[in-house]
């Protein structure tokens, strides 16, 4: 019964990070990070250029394997997982720079990204068995769904490099969110966006936030963008973690400011 | 009935063909002529499945064929032949066991892929385009020095499978083989690509890191590519085995696997129908160019200008291949029908065919 109520009370964490370390050779490109997400959490990670932000997202999603510490997705950990083992755990990212297959249809782009809840293989393809024509046929109409609630259905047959860049943004995340994640990683959504498309971008996260059960964990520069959507915000540079807290306290931080715009001593 | 008006008139004329052959109305030399067309279809489908779908460079395509053709002939003299004593199997089982033989040769050369899908794990592009020439080299040499199927000399012994067919019925058995082979490859990879399953190949194609991180598990779809690839491969150096009766290593070698290349690239990377449109052509192209009067038709004004020299048709014919090659590069890179099918090209035909 004791027991019981603990597990009610304390959620498993969505994420937890503990000690991460990764090595490039000689360069410590991250040392001792540590994180917890619980669930419905939309958290920021800022930091410099070069800081090591989007190698956490490379630890987290299976990308890199961590020199030491450990990664634990919903209580699962990833240790020697190959990255759609990862997502298979409920992770999903999107790019900095947008990594979208360019020349498949937006709808193909939707359902190839299921790939690990095909729930056939080789022979049901080639047979076009019954379990095939359900699931190819489900699958068809989750993407469809999705793209319906993402306002690009009328993109579903063209090719995503004839869309304009927001509207890739746009289908990443959509991609990104077709595989059902309890974690979505975004990195850098609103680079190379000008302040009209991200004041929508903020709008489509926090919208995302409210209609999907998913946990946001974001990497990004446009400070406005940060600000107004993060709860808690993590602050790294070169490789450490400088504070964390939540934006008001992280804008008056003096170790930020100096990390951002240096420190008056030269 | 009418979306199936193509379909239709591809079985009628294959039924055709046969009845043609089968009634000595089109003679051997033709038939020889579209029993290479269909291998050759296969070659270059199978073959643009890692080249053109998967986007990766392999040049040693022959090399599963070669695997193939020693598998099934050595399988086939067993079972039918006497070279190796007194024949496994009665004769009469013959038309139940050769399309069996074909497929386990294709097993064979499939597992072989393994060979060069796993180094694909790790190595991409010209580093693999080295290993798969390595891996044609070492097939052909190992096979070279196996003594007990002929080594640098050969391996016969085939034919007498093929007049076990013709024992229980006088017919062109080979082109009805290699008719069904045909379309049974190109059926396999139509409903292989076309499923989400297989389309995560073209995502490794487009970009394989967002392919492995949006849960495409690489690895696996890599190695059933190249099985596939391989194993169709296979079937086809089976079928040739057979319809010459004779195999050598030499044949299978990188002139073998370049032709494929020529093929897949010529069609258009990625496109099936490409692939198979170009099968016919080069095959078709070799063949008008095996002929000493056209060779020295096409050449005359070069010739009245030289008049000591006197093209021979086996020679120019591998001048005029690369020189199309070089024309198709320079001013169609993305080859006959890029990366777009038939249907894609004239909308109209979608309403004619059914092909899933």
């Amino acid at each position: 019964m004791m027991a019981q109520t603990q597990i009610q009370t304390e959620p498993t964490p969505v994420l937890e990070v503990r000690g991460l370390t990764q090595r490039f050779g000689g360069l410590t490109a991250l040392k001792d990070f540590n994180v917890t997400l619980m669930p419905g959490e939309l958290c920021g990670l800022i930091g410099p250029n070069g800081a090591g932000k989007t190698t956490v997202f490379n630890l987290v999603s299976g990308f890199y394997q961590p020199t030491e510490g450990q990664i634990l997705v919903d209580g699962n950990p990833t240790a020697e997982l190959r990255p759609h083992k990862v997502t298979a755990l409920g992770v999903a990212r999107t790019f900095q720079n947008i990594r979208l297959w360019n020349d498949m249809t937006v709808l193909d782009n939707i359902r190839v990204a299921q790939h690990n809840q095909l729930g056939y293989g080789f022979f049901h393809a080639i047979a076009r068995s019954k379990r095939y024509q359900a699931r190819e046929e489900q699958i068809t109409k989750e993407a469809e769904e999705l793209l319906d609630v993402f306002d690009l259905k009328r993109y579903a047959e063209e090719l995503p490099k004839n869309l304009p860049y927001g509207t890739q943004r746009k289908l990443e995340i959509a991609r990104a969110l077709s595989s059902h994640p309890k974690l979505l990683l975004l990195d850098e959504p609103a680079a190379g966006l000008n302040s009209a498309d991200a004041k929508d971008l903020i709008r489509l996260i926090r919208w995302i936030h409210d209609t999907f059960d998913v946990t946001i964990w974001m990497i990004e520069h446009h400070m406005d963008v940060m600000m107004e959507l993060a709860t808690q915000i993590k602050v790294i540079d070169f490789g450490e973690t400088i504070t964390d807290g939540n934006p008001e306290q992280i804008r008056n931080h003096p170790a930020v400011i100096t990390a951002y715009l240096g420190d008056d001593n030269i | 009935m009418k979306k199936y008006s193509l379909n239709i008139l591809l079985v009628v004329f294959a039924i055709g063909l046969l009845f043609a052959a089968h009634f000595r109305i089109i003679d051997g030399y033709i038939q020889i002529v579209v029993m290479t067309i269909g291998i050759n279809i296969m070659m270059s489908t199978s073959l643009n499945l890692v080249n053109g779908n998967m986007g990766e460079f392999t040049c040693g395509h022959a090399a599963f064929m070669c695997i193939g053709a020693y598998i099934s002939s050595v399988l086939s003299v067993l079972c039918f032949g006497t070279k190796f004593g007194d024949p496994l199997l009665p004769a009469a089982s013959v038309l139940f066991v050769f399309p069996i033989i074909l497929l386990i040769g294709g097993a064979v050369a499939a597992v072989s892929s393994l060979l060069i899908s796993v180094p694909s794990f790790k190595t991409r592009d010209d580093y693999l385009a080295i290993i798969s020439i390595a891996v044609n080299y070492m097939i052909i040499s190992a096979i070279e020095n196996m003594d007990f199927v002929g080594g640098s000399r050969g391996f016969q012994g085939m034919k007498g499978t093929v007049w076990a067919m013709v024992d229980i019925f006088d017919g062109p058995w080979m082109l009805f083989w290699v008719i069904n082979f045909t379309v049974f490859s190109v059926w396999v990879i139509r409903r292989f690509i076309s499923s989400t399953y297989g389309k995560g190949v073209n995502a490794i194609c487009q970009d394989e890191v967002a392919a492995e991180i949006m849960s495409v598990n690489t690895n696996k779809i890599k190695i059933i590519n190249f099985m596939l690839a391989a194993g169709l491969a296979g079937c086809a150096g089976g079928l040739y085995a057979h319809i010459i009766g004779y195999v050598n290593p030499q044949s299978f070698n990188i002139l073998k696997s370049t032709e494929a290349l020529v093929m897949v690239y010529l069609g258009g990377m990625g496109s099936l129908s490409g692939a198979v449109i170009s099968a016919i052509i080069f095959t078709g192209l070799l063949e008008v160019l095996r002929s000493q009067a056209i060779v020295d038709g096409l050449l005359s004004p070069i010739t009245f200008m030289f008049p000591d020299w006197e093209p021979s048709a086996g020679v120019i014919k591998w001048v005029m291949i690369p020189l199309l090659l070089i024309i198709v590069m320079q001013f169609r890179s993305e080859g006959i029908m890029g990366n777009r099918e038939l249907g894609d090209v004239f909308p109209k035909l979608k309403k004619f065919y059914r092909f899933k």
